[in-house]
């Protein structure tokens, strides 16, 4: 027996595809085709610009700090939530979950109340020298706060279901801690960790309203990617805001690839 | 509190020991990370919004501004949520009963909103929902482009909450009720949305979550007019910007506190499903 006549389900097939063609497709294809509208000049011209470059660097850099340091802190992390047990665990676990929880712009604020010119610590940095906010650690600082929970969520799974006795056996055997992660923990818990790294930096890449808040927008010095599509668009400089939008439309696309791949290694695994 | 934790011994428990030289050391390192990063910022938005005292809190919650914008998203994220417990569940079921060709590519676009920058899926919404729309259909700086924003960004999560539960669902169950003579309306009413349901709850809480933070996929589209399609977010980066960091501070406290609530619902119905399914 099928669950539904053809009828109903060529209708909730019709629905479905509709739906999302609406949502998703219809409009992706459209910026698509906008930005390529004149052909490869304008849009290659925007990228290539220096204001373009500096964006395209900064969002670099920003991912290229934020995602390791949140690497190696979630798998840590997981380690120590799964393979531990002790007091306040719980609310360790729940402050993980925390950054999925907030407001980017929250995020921002957060961050400004901190290191900003009246905020906790920001006077004295800035006195030492040191400035976080309208500058580029305060956007690292927003990008590892927003991609912080992807690789403890995605390794915690795997590493309930690998079990420990492994682990216990190389321990018992004479492996050191460091011996055993390398050898035992790391290589089975791999896909998980990949996955997590996977879905971090593709946070870290877009985020927009977080960076936004501590950047202060300064076009060539402050400007991520998505900070750069925005700032395009609302300069009516429509084709450099839909190159920037397609760039980073393609990072997502690699990224969804990633992601299919991982899910089909870790199903072999 | 959780700072103390880490100074506690790690008690004497046979299993792995961690690398970076013990136990205690790792959580300890675990514990200042999230301080540093999370908890520190955090502590300073809530002490910002109290410093002017509690009354002052709730003046800066109760401005009217800020009271048309909270009302808009709270309002527009339910039925947003909505929206989605419906469709996400019909695309869920699509996905998991249909055959077709092309599905596996659909279902690898579910996730395509997780992945896509917000500001380029406000841009891209834009690109057909906007005033050089091709079918006419220009929502742009309207309530309904905020729902529409919100129904991308928040696609996945009743989708991927939904798929494994289906997946998982004995057909037997349903194949027993059809030979008992059950209709479909009954067999789904009975069977399916039962069994779904958890499921169903657990996507929308994530997606009322993201939906009442929501910013960067509504900056371009909803044009920010104060009293019609100011969002909280939106509301939040506008008090900022005019130096206002007070009442900043104070509907984000707001909207802080009635996210974890959500989160905190969500972990209940989680537990209490489970005991149920083994009960």
């Amino acid at each position: 027996m099928r669950a539904a006549s053809g009828i109903q389900r060529y209708g909730l097939r019709f629905v479905a595809l509709g739906y999302l063609a609406a949502l998703l497709m219809v409009p992706v294809t459209i910026v698509l085709f906008r930005t390529f509208e004149d052909g490869l000049g304008p849009p290659l011209e925007a990228i290539a610009s220096p204001d373009g470059q500096h964006a395209f660097w900064l969002t670099l850099v920003c991912v290229g700090i934020a995602v390791p340091l949140n690497t190696i802190f979630g798998v840590t992390a997981a380690l120590v939530l799964v393979r531990h047990e002790f007091r306040g665990k719980a609310i360790l676990n729940t402050i993980v979950d925390l950054p999925f929880a907030i407001s980017p712009v929250v995020i921002g604020l957060a961050l400004l109340l901190v290191y900003g010119r009246n905020g906790w610590v920001g006077q004295d940095l800035i006195d030492a020298g040191i400035q976080v906010i309208f500058s580029t650690p305060g956007m690292v600082l927003a990008t590892i706060f927003v991609s912080l929970p992807f690789v403890v969520r995605e390794t915690m799974p795997v590493l309930q279901e690998i079990g420990d006795e492994q682990e216990q056996a190389a321990s018992t055997l004479g492996a050191s801690g460091w011996q055993t992660f390398w050898r035992i923990t790391l290589p089975s818990i791999r896909w998980g960790v990949a996955y997590g790294i996977v879905l971090a930096t593709a946070r870290a890449l877009g985020e927009y309203g977080a960076v936004s808040v501590v950047a202060g927008r300064i076009s060539g010095q402050t400007e991520t990617l998505p900070l750069f599509v925005e700032n395009e668009f609302t300069n009516f400089n429509l084709a450099g805001a839909y190159a920037a939008a397609i760039v980073l439309a393609l990072l997502a696309l690699a990224v969804l690839l990633g992601m299919n791949l991982l899910k089909r290694k870790e199903r072999e695994a | 509190m959780a700072a103390n934790d880490a100074t506690v011994a790690a008690p004497p428990r046979v299993g792995i020991r961690l690398p970076v030289g013990g136990a205690a050391l790792s959580r300890g390192a675990v514990t200042l990370w999230l301080t540093v990063i999370v908890l520190i910022p955090l502590a300073a938005v809530v002490e910002h919004s109290l410093q002017d005292g509690i009354g002052e809190f709730w003046e800066a919650i109760a401005e009217p501004e800020a009271i048309a914008a909270i009302r808009l998203t709270l309002v527009s994220s339910l039925i947003v949520v909505a929206i989605n417990a419906t469709m996400g569940t019909l695309i869920a079921w699509v996905l998991v009963r249909d055959e077709f060709r092309g599905k596996s590519i659909v279902n690898s676009l579910i996730d395509l909103p997780f992945a896509l920058p917000t500001i380029v899926a406000g841009l891209t919404l834009l690109a057909l929902y906007g005033p050089k729309s091709p079918i006419g259909a220009n929502v742009a700086y309207t309530k309904v482009a905020i729902v529409l924003a919100l129904l991308f960004v928040t696609l996945p999560f009743v989708v991927r909450a939904v798929q494994p539960v289906l997946i998982e669902v004995d057909r037997e169950m349903e194949e027993a009720a059809a030979s008992l003579g059950a209709s479909r309306a009954r067999i789904f009413r009975s069977i399916l949305i039962p069994n779904l349901t958890p499921a169903i709850v657990a996507g929308c809480a994530l997606a009322f979550a993201r939906a009442i933070g929501e910013y960067g996929s509504l900056v371009l589209i909803t044009g920010n007019i104060p009293f019609d399609t100011q969002v909280a977010s939106v509301y939040i980066f506008g008090r900022i910007e005019s130096d206002a960091p007070a009442s900043a501070a104070a509907v984000s406290v707001f909207l802080l506190v009635l996210s974890v609530a959500v989160l905190f619902a969500l972990d209940l119905v989680v537990k209490w499903s489970r005991r149920h399914a083994r009960g």
